[in-house]
């Protein structure tokens, strides 16, 4: 019974920061707001028994995307308010709304309509059978996946990295064989 | 608590996502609700793995965790590039590859 209750308050807190993050004008709120979803979630999974997962839920995203994108939104806003710059366009808010409600509806169909889903929770895993599996069964999705964040790291240091368009202020030099080229260029 | 009560609030969090990438203008709040889509497919894995057992549901919500994070990366410098040749991020108006 406590545990229902948990799960309503989380639901709702959960919903109502997900519509805050779609609706709200204000970017920067916005992000605010994915927080508190994201927060939401986090609790969730310890009610869930998955307590591993919402610790690195609260560290990863609570405690980085949302700063990385706080830098984002600083770095990329325009000169003389915030107020405005997230407005949804009105010409699509209908199909949007026809669309995400039509896909919820035959969700929701398809979860009523099958039968047998379990309504009793099985033992919570432990954090070392997780580990476990990691270095066993699933080592190579495990090193695959640690190349793809190498991989899109320096991709996304390539892609930052200024170079030469416009006004975008001198280049700063990297040291290494690359450097020439670049300090060239921003003569 | 069951399972079909957490499945429906997955659901209607991915719908609300999607609603928001295709109404957004900001290139920055569609990120956002990238986010808040990926989180609901996270939801409906960790009460697979309470409900059913296992140790593969888990698995998979960490690679979506992995993943979802490279890709804000990747998507917040591109974002910047824009930001820097176009001097807005509305992606209305990005109507061209090249600058």
């Amino acid at each position: 019974m406590l545990e229902l209750v948990g799960f309503g308050v989380i639901a709702s807190v959960a919903i109502v920061a997900a519509l805050a993050v779609v609706l709200w004008r204000n970017l920067v709120h916005s992000v605010l707001w994915l927080a508190v979803l994201l927060l939401a979630t986090a609790a969730l999974f310890i009610l869930l028994g998955a307590s591993f997962l919402g610790g690195i839920q609260i560290m990863l995203y609570a405690g980085g995307v949302v700063t990385l994108m706080l830098f984002a939104i600083m770095l990329t806003r325009r000169r003389g308010g915030v107020g405005v710059e997230n407005e949804t366009a009105p010409q699509r808010r209908f199909p949007a709304l026809l669309a995400s409600g039509t896909l919820f509806a035959a969700m929701a169909w398809a979860i009523h309509r099958t039968e047998g889903l379990p309504t009793e929770p099985q033992v919570p895993i432990q954090t070392s059978d997780l580990g476990f599996a990691f270095l066993s069964d699933h080592v190579l999705a495990f090193e695959v996946l640690s190349v793809l964040l190498l991989a899109a790291t320096i991709g996304a240091i390539v892609i930052a990295r200024r170079r030469d368009f416009g006004d975008a202020g001198p280049a700063r030099p990297l040291r290494g064989a690359g450097s020439r080229i670049v300090r060239g260029r921003a003569r | 608590m069951t399972l079909s009560m957490c499945l429906y609030l997955g659901a209607a969090l991915l719908c609300i996502g999607i609603y928001g990438v295709l109404t957004r203008k900001n290139a920055i709040g569609v990120l956002l609700s990238v986010e808040a889509m990926a989180n609901s497919v996270n939801v409906n894995l960790v009460a697979m793995s309470r409900y059913f057992g296992g140790t593969t549901s888990q698995l998979f919500a960490i690679f979506v965790m992995t993943i979802t994070v490279a890709e804000v990366a990747v998507g917040l410098a591109l974002v910047i590039l824009f930001y820097r040749a176009l001097q807005h991020t509305t992606l209305d108006e990005a109507t061209q590859l090249r600058h």
